[in-house]
This record gives C-alpha cells, structure tokens and sequence, in this order.
C-alpha cells in the first residue's frame, strides 16, 4: 500500500476550527430555555448526613433540586463496580462529595443558592493516607480497604536470595497530580421519560458515559445518547469523571424538564475530578557481584481514594510494570489499592506505569551503586532481549534493542562528556549540574484480555460523491486522532485526505470502538479504521465496479454507481486479537500486552543551591514507537508527556488537608509554565509491529513514564543526594541537603 | 464565576474631587478599584466580601512617571508594563523593574498597578522590597489634604496601613542617588513566571575601600508586611564583608523575619532561603 499520507505531517482535521475559534466546546453551546446546574458538595471526609438545610434569602420555589430520592433507577455511577453513588444519601466518603444539584436560569444566583444550603453531617472517622489505611484501624471500605490486589509470581523468589551477593532494599513515593486539561469539565443534558436521555459534553469515552446513565435511569440502551463536543484535553481525566457530571446534569434536565448546562470553574475541577494516583512502592533486590538481577520483590500501594473507579485496572498497569524492562529469573510482586476519604483517585496518561517506572528507575541507580557500576553498565547487563521473558512470563518477539537506544541517547545528549565535566565542574559552584537517565517500556492497549473483551468495531461510510466518513466512537482530545484516522483510511483506499473525514462520536451513530484511553487509539483503532476502509474497498471491488488498482477518479465512479443501483455503501471491521496472545487473570501471567513502546531518556538539571530549586535544562527522549504516522503530532505528543512529567517530577504539589486538595487554585499549584521547560529533543525509532496500522504502536502515554526517575537520577548525580519522592519540590530538596550536611538548626 | 453579581456596585468618579466627595462623605464604604488584578481574582472565586467599588480610572492624575532633578514620581496607576519599560527607571531603580517584569503574567502586569500593589497590602507583594530598599515615599490626598509618608513604616501589620479611609494613594516618590549603589533583587517563586513569591529579597548597598557605607535590605513573604531588615541591615553598616560577618547576619535575619508554613512553602524553607539570598548578596558586595 502506498503511504501517501502516512508518515507524513500532513495538516490537522479540526485544526484550523480551533485556532480561529470556531470550534464549539460545551460552554459555547446554548439552547434555547436551557437552565444552568451545580453541585452541593459535602465538606467532611466521612460521615452520615443528619439533614439538609436550605437557607434564606433565596428564592427557592424558583430552583428545581434534586437529592438521591430524585434519582428514577439505581443511585450508583456504573463503572467497574457500582460502589459509588451519584449522590450521597446517607454515607458521606470524601469531603467533595456530591449530595444536592440546583438548577436556575441564573447562573450568578445560582451560586447564592449553592452558598446557602447546609449539609448537616455526623463526622466518622477518616483515613487519609496509605500507611492509615493499610494498617486497617478505621475501615473505610469494604471488609478491609482493599479495593484490588494482584500476585504476580515468576520464578522462586525466597530461595534465589541466596544466589545474590548484594540485596538492595528502597522505598519509593509518588503524589497526587492533577490533569489540568485546558477545558474544564461541561456537559449538557435534556431528559425525559419519553424520549430518554441524552448528553453532550466533554469526554474522551463516550459509551463509558452511556453504561453509567442506563442504571441510573433504568433506560435500555436505545434510550441513552451521549455525544462528545469538542474537547479541550483530556490526559485519562476525561475517562470516568464525565459520567458522573453527565448523571447530574440529566438528573437535574429529568426533574426541571428543561436543558441543564453544568460546566465547572477550575477550582471545582482541580478539588473535585480525579487525580493521579499516589504511590508507594518498596523493592528487595538481589544482585550477583557482576551485577545480574537475581532477585526482585516489589510491593506497591497505591492510594485510591474514596470508591474504586478504575483502580483496579490502575494497579494492574502499575504491577505489571514495576519490575521495567529487564530480565530477571525470580520476581514476586504484591500490589495493592487501597481507599482513603479522599475523591477517587483515578486515570491521568501513564496511570499507574508512572508511579512503578519511578521506583524501579530511581531503584536500579542505588543497586548499581552497591555493587560498584555505572547505572548504565548494570542496565546493559539485564536488559530485556528478543526470547526473553517479562516479569508476567510474556516472551519477547519483538527485536527490542535497548542498548541502542541506550547509545543513541546518550549520543544525542552527550551524556559521558557531560558527566565527566559536571564532576570537574560542581565543586565550589553554586548551581550544580548533573544529568540522569531512565530506561522503560509502555504496554500499548488494553492490559491482558481487555481488548477482546472491549471487541471494539468501526465502520466506514462513503457518500455518491467518494466522500468517506469514518465512524468510531474514539474522540479527538487535542491529540490527533480525527487526523490519524483520515491519513490511515485516505492512504487504505488510495484517495485524497481531504475526502475522508471522521464523523462527531455520538452513540446514537458511531459504533464502539471503545474507550480513547490506554494509548490504544492509532494502534487498536487505527488498525480497524484500516480493515474496515479495506473492507469497503473490497466491497466495490466484489461488485464488479473497481479494479484493485484504481485512481481517485474511478473510486468515486464507483462509489456514485454501487450508491445508485444498491443503497448505502459502509463497511466494518471487528477487533481481532493478534494470533499466539495468551494471558491468564488467575495467574496474572502470560502476555500482558500485544506489544510495547520502548525508550530511554536523558534529563540534565541545574540545582541551585541558594534556592534548592532543581530545573531542567536539557531532554533527550528516544524511544521506539513502531512506525510514525504524524512525526508532528508525534513529537508533540512526546513534547507535551515530558512536559507534563517534569510537572509531576519538580512542581506540582497536591497539599491536602483531611482527604481535600487545599491549593485547588493554579497560582498554588504550581504547574511549570513554557518558561520552566527545557528544549525537549525527540528520537523515534521505528521498528513496524505487524498488529498496528503501517507497523503503528501506541505512544500517548509513554513520555509521562520515564522522566521522574531520570530527573531525580540526574539531581543525584549533581548533588549526591538520593531523593525517593517526587514531588521533589525545593521544600523538599532543602530538607534532604540540610540533612545530608547535619547542619539545619 | 461564583460571585453574585447584583451584589456588587462600582462607581466611576470622572476627577479626583469628586472621588474625594464620595469617600469623605462615607468614608469606609467604597473601596477603590485600580487595575483589579486582585479584586477580581477574589471576585471569581466568591470570596470578595466588600461589595461598594470605586474605580480610579478617570483620575488622570494618577498616571504617568515624571523625572524631576531630585526624584522620579510614579502615579499610582502606573501599571508594571509601564514600569519595566521606563528607561529612566531601568537605568536608576532596575530592582523595581525586575520586580514588575517578575510580577504575574503579561496581562497582569497590563493592567496591575504599583499604587494598587501596595494598597493591596499582601506580604508576598514582588514590587514593595524593591521600594523599600530605594526609600520611597508615598503622597496620600483626601478632602482635608495632602501628606507624604515613608513608605517604610507605611505598612504597620498584616493588610494594615497607615491611610485613612478617606484618602487614596495618589503618587510614589523614589529619590534619586548621585551615586551608585549597588544592586540585588531576586524572587523565588518554583517557577519562572506567573509565580507567588516564597522569598522576595532586595538589596542596595554603597561601598568605599570594600566597606559598607549605606545598606538598605527588604524582604516579602517572610512577615506579616514586607519587611525593611534594619538589624541585619545594622550589623553589617561600616563594616567589611568576611565570612564571619555573613553568618553573623544570617543568623540576625533569622531573627529578624518570621516565616510560616502555609500551601505555598514552609517557615523552614523561608528562613533558610532568606538567609542564603541574604548571603549571595554581601558576597555579591564583597566581589
């Protein structure tokens, strides 16, 4: 197939809609008697709701307010499990949960009514950190706060110690981040019992939102539509929440009869919405004297918060990649979720590799030290390679090259020269400098048999004039994907880009192609968006109206002709999982993923000493991705993940006051502006998976995995300090070097 | 937006006396609104508990920058943009530039002005160590007068300020030097730009034969006010830089300011950063 557009930059569907800002959102969206909705929200962490006061002052006749009892079926937020309520009726968990909605033309009195109403609250006791919940004094949920826990068990552990000359032990933490999508989150609703229900808002998963409303309102699926409006970023926040807004804002159209636009201001956003899971993840290592892994026992937590949303999957992803690229006979991971009464923590680009790849990345710096080589040499020495297997026993069939990687890494950065003259350098200096490295890999996909349980599909339609249309209910976030799909449907029936164009995700007409989350989107999707627009190729074909080989011009000859004489020309394409994938839930082993991105990156900071502000100031990142479809939509999404995670790595703080984020603001939380980023140099590698579309593996998460550890790899090797946290904030820093100096009073 | 609206009222007196009228009639009602880069922050998130405004907009004579042989008088509405571009400024009060140029984003620095800066009264304040340390003096008018204050001084607790309710800050006078002085300021903030101050620090000094002759040391975020550290600024007046000296003054700034912890840093974190700033500057001087 010829790849006129594929591999190519070409110009972006919906870009120009967006810079001249005639791209819709859902805050651009009115309908005429359409009222405004917000939440009521509890401000203790757990407790049993007494009553609900509604002050004076406020007209009240004038709003319609909704509370549990109002909800026509179940009062839960379908997801995983059902253990969330829409609203709280009895129990309060964390103290942003949602107990009244108040609808008002309004929107100004609207927020005098929000101020007046009074949740009166029984407190209970609360937990709020890992370490609380673990030890089990206050159950908070379920029988013992453990909301998911995996085994994963490779080799024989407890008798391989004794083959290790050294053992290193470490303990790792990662904190809360919060997404800060420009948009906040907005939907829109009308219902009624006649016509059902349905939602436009910002969302990255449409038919997740569709699964929630249907219980809530006993609807059968006919009944439920969800359209996604143009989104202004996502990055996993856009993956669960937006269920429940959408549950609100219905629930308030259903009693009012009226449209109901609720639309969260930043605070609301940052307080209220999911987060990143924090982490702590403790590894035992053991290592021969010439530095071959022996032995790994990894035992992870992370902190889900108050209901298990997608925790579970978050954790799995998290577990299975703890033990990173590298080979080692004996591995045992314990990993567990645990809830705390804070909001429900939740899916943020990464979720979960993140928080593991910083543990054992930070992890390998200290096992080379112990045993006397460089951080790169003990890498080299256990590398995954082609035959071998991960920690889930998954064989590697891929020819993954990581000391080439390696080497082109440090090339592009300079890494050895640098390294020899930051150490001539740093003594006496007041900035010191150092440069650090993190090698990793991300699964593309779905984890083990998510993709064949999801059987996602997509269809292709052409109109009597060779337009092409594709459907799916994958959603453009600011990503790429409109752009993707029509560079891979335009180059699988050999027409022009401009002909195709990929129709708005509304459940009423898209079929499920599944969530737009897991960077599966060009991988999975793209790979379906290919087949069906082959299938609908082959139709014509079939049929007698076009050759294989054929020009523009005679597509749209024939697809004029079959539109004519027989009606609607679309075709599908079904999920098929690559052949030999075997992966056992029970065991939590065998092929976790269909394949892995692959990199390595390069950070090299400056910490000044006056402030213990650690900054950035050079990225190499190399990875290998598979074929490049967009190299600038690719660059950017590597760019743009780097950015994020120096963000996570240095500046971005959750401060929390009893399960409540208590710096919701952006001037408090501080989120690196463009002025804090260094240049971000961008490698790829291309090595075509044959499951992808052209060769094509996932990347969007890839690039918020590997910078932490290599930061804090890079402020050890500058300062020689070993920082086990991130945030690693100046606070931070200065604690850390005073205490190395002894000398803070 | 989470304010009620209706609830707010803003005049827009058209010349400085018929906003004097308005104040000297009720005189704590109205609360002047300059470039309401503060107010409206507040405003947004509905915490703005004073509901009467008035706008300065129209005073004209609260605008501009004149140079005069003995001082440069800023207007109070002089916004930071203008402020960073002034090259009188810049070449005689460069502290005050950078700390506009620090202050914010482009737009607030548009529309935030100096006046409003130090009425605003907030401890974190980037432009107030600057002013400080060049000896400003602030110009207060109501219906009964006109009077020139220090501004040192000026600031006597946390958001309190020696201005009646019926006055309003009309002018900042920074006196120009014949000689000069040399130079510090630098905020930290964690970022680079749209920043709140954890430490601000600004210094001056003038130096003979590598002797102090005339310090002057000014501190944000560390205090209830900006704070003018006049004993750090003592122990180091007539003397020579030594290292001795350095860590003698650390430790009197330590007791000097009074740090907290709060969202944004630590006391620990505060103290310790005041004091390495405070050292980088004398060891500045020394050079």
């Amino acid at each position: 197939m010829e790849e006129k557009y594929i591999g190519h930059s070409v110009e972006r569907k919906e870009g120009r809609e967006k810079v001249t800002g005639r791209a819709r959102y859902v805050d651009d969206l009115a309908f005429p008697d359409m009222v405004h909705g917000v939440t009521v929200r509890s401000s203790v962490a757990r407790g049993r709701i007494l009553g609900i006061r509604y002050g004076d002052g406020i007209p009240w006749n004038e709003f319609t307010i909704v509370t549990a009892k109002d909800i026509p079926g179940a009062n839960e937020i379908a997801l995983i499990l059902h253990d969330q309520p829409c609203l709280a009726s009895e129990f309060i968990n964390h103290p942003e949960e949602p107990v009244v909605l108040l609808a008002h033309p309004d929107k100004y009195l609207l927020e005098e009514a929000r101020r007046a109403v009074r949740i009166d609250v029984e407190a209970m006791p609360a937990v709020f950190t890992i370490e609380d919940s673990l030890a089990k004094g206050t159950i908070v949920w379920g029988e013992d706060n453990v909301l998911k826990a995996y085994h994963v068990d490779k080799g024989d552990v407890d008798s391989a110690w004794a083959a290790a000359d050294v053992i290193v032990e470490g303990e790792y933490r990662t904190g809360a981040q919060e997404q800060l999508y420009i948009e906040n989150q907005g939907m829109i609703a009308v219902a009624n019992p006649t016509d059902g229900v349905t939602v436009w808002g910002s969302l990255q998963c449409p038919y997740y939102v569709h699964k929630a409303l249907m219980p809530l309102f006993g609807l059968p699926a006919e009944k439920i539509r969800v359209i996604q409006a143009e989104t202004g970023g996502g990055f996993g926040g856009k993956e669960e929440y937006p269920s429940m807004i959408a549950a609100h804002a219905a629930l308030l159209a259903w009693k009012s009869g009226k449209r109901v636009k609720i639309v969260y201001d930043r605070a609301e956003d940052m307080v209220a919405t999911t987060k990143r899971h924090p982490s702590r993840t403790r590894h035992r290592t053991g290592v021969t004297r010439d530095g071959k892994l022996v032995a790994m026992d990894i035992d992870l937590a992370i902190d889900g918060g108050a209901y298990a949303t997608l925790s579970a999957v978050v954790l799995s992803r998290a577990t299975i990649h703890s033990a990173g690229p590298y080979v080692c006979p004996n591995v045992r991971i314990r990993s567990q979720a645990v809830a705390t009464n804070a909001p429900p923590h939740g899916a943020f680009r990464g979720f979960g590799a993140p928080q593991s790849v910083f543990a054992i990345e930070r992890h390998l710096d200290q096992v080379a030290r112990a045993v006397n080589l460089t951080p790169e040499e003990l890498r080299r020495r256990n590398f995954l390679r082609k035959d071998q297997t991960t920690a889930t026993g998954q064989i590697i069939h891929e020819d993954v090259n990581f000391s080439g990687l390696l080497d082109r890494a440090f090339k592009e950065s300079d890494y050895h020269a640098k390294r020899a003259r930051f150490e001539k350098e740093n003594p006496g200096a007041t900035v010191k400098r150092g440069i650090g490295f993190s090698s990793f890999m991300h699964g593309a996909g779905f984890t083990g048999s998510g993709e064949v349980y999801l059987a996602s599909v997509v269809e292709v339609e052409a109109t009597a004039e060779g337009c092409v249309r594709v459907l799916a209910a994958s959603t453009e976030i600011g990503q790429g994907a409109n752009t993707i799909f029509s560079q891979i449907a335009a180059d699988a029936l050999g027409i022009s880009y401009d002909r195709i164009d990929v129709a708005q995700p509304d459940t009423g007409a898209v079929p499920n192609s599944g969530p737009t989350v897991a960077s599966r989107t060009s991988m999975v999707v793209g790979n379906l968006v290919e087949k069906a627009a082959l299938n609908l190729k082959n139709t014509l074909v079939e049929s007698g109206l076009l050759c294989d080989a054929c020009t523009e011009d005679e597509f749209v000859r024939a697809c004029k002709r079959y539109i004519e004489t027989r009606g609607t020309l679309r075709a599908r394409a079904k999920y098929e999982p690559p052949p030999g994938l075997h992966w056992d839930d029970t065991t939590y082993s065998g092929d976790a993923y269909g394949t892995y991105a692959w990199a390595v990156y390069v950070a090299e900071v400056a910490v000044d000493t006056v402030t213990y502000e650690a900054r950035v100031s050079d990225f190499v990142a190399v990875q290998e991705i598979g074929k490049v479809i967009h190299p600038v939509l690719a660059a950017g999404q590597i760019e743009g993940g780097v950015a994020q995670a120096i963000g996570m790595s240095l500046y971005e703080n959750v401060v929390w006051r009893e399960g409540r984020m208590a710096n919701g603001q952006m001037t408090n939380y501080i989120m690196p502006t463009a002025a804090d980023i260094p240049p971000i140099r961008v490698f790829f590698e291309e090595q075509p998976y044959p499951f992808g579309p052209h060769g094509a593996k996932g990347i969007g998460e890839l690039p918020m995995d590997g910078p932490a550890p290599a930061i804090l790899n890079a402020i050890e090797n500058a300062t020689g300090i070993s920082l086990r946290e991130i945030p690693a904030t100046p606070e931070v820093l200065m604690e850390a070097m005073a205490e190395k100096a002894g000398a803070l009073v | 937006m989470r304010a009620y609206i209706p609830a707010y009222d803003l005049r827009v007196p058209g010349n400085l006396s018929e906003a004097l009228a308005i104040l000297g009639r009720e005189p704590g009602v109205w609360q002047p609104f300059a470039g309401g880069t503060d107010l409206m922050v507040l405003l947004e998130a509905g915490k703005l508990s004073h509901r009467k405004f008035l706008s300065l907009t129209k005073l004209a004579d609260f605008r501009g920058v004149e140079v005069t042989s003995g001082a440069v008088i800023l207007g109070a509405l002089t916004t930071y943009m203008e402020i960073q571009r002034h090259p009188g400024l810049q070449s005689e009060f460069p502290l005050l530039c950078t700390a506009a140029r620090e202050t914010g984003s482009i737009a607030t620095q548009n529309r935030g002005t100096i006046g409003g800066n130090i009425v605003n009264a907030s401890p974190a304040a980037d432009s107030p160590p600057a002013l400080l340390v060049y000896d400003a003096e602030v110009e207060l008018v109501s219906e009964r007068g006109v009077r020139w204050l220090p501004y040192h001084g000026f600031h006597t607790g946390y958001k309190k300020m020696q201005i009646a309710a019926d006055e309003l800050l009309r002018a900042i006078r920074l006196p120009r030097r014949a000689e000069p002085w040399k130079q510090y300021y630098r905020k930290v903030g964690t970022r680079k730009a749209q920043a709140i101050s954890k430490v601000c620090f600004a210094g001056a000094a003038q130096m003979e034969d590598g002797i102090v002759r005339g310090i002057r040391i000014a501190l944000g975020s560390v205090a209830p006010i900006v704070l003018r550290a006049v004993r750090a600024e003592a122990s180091i007046r007539g003397k020579k830089i030594t290292p001795e000296l350095i860590a003698a003054t650390k430790d009197i700034l330590g007791h000097e300011i009074a740090p907290i912890d709060d969202i944004r840093s630590t006391a620990r974190y505060r103290l310790r950063v005041a004091q390495n700033l405070l050292a980088e500057f004398l060891m500045q001087l020394a050079r």
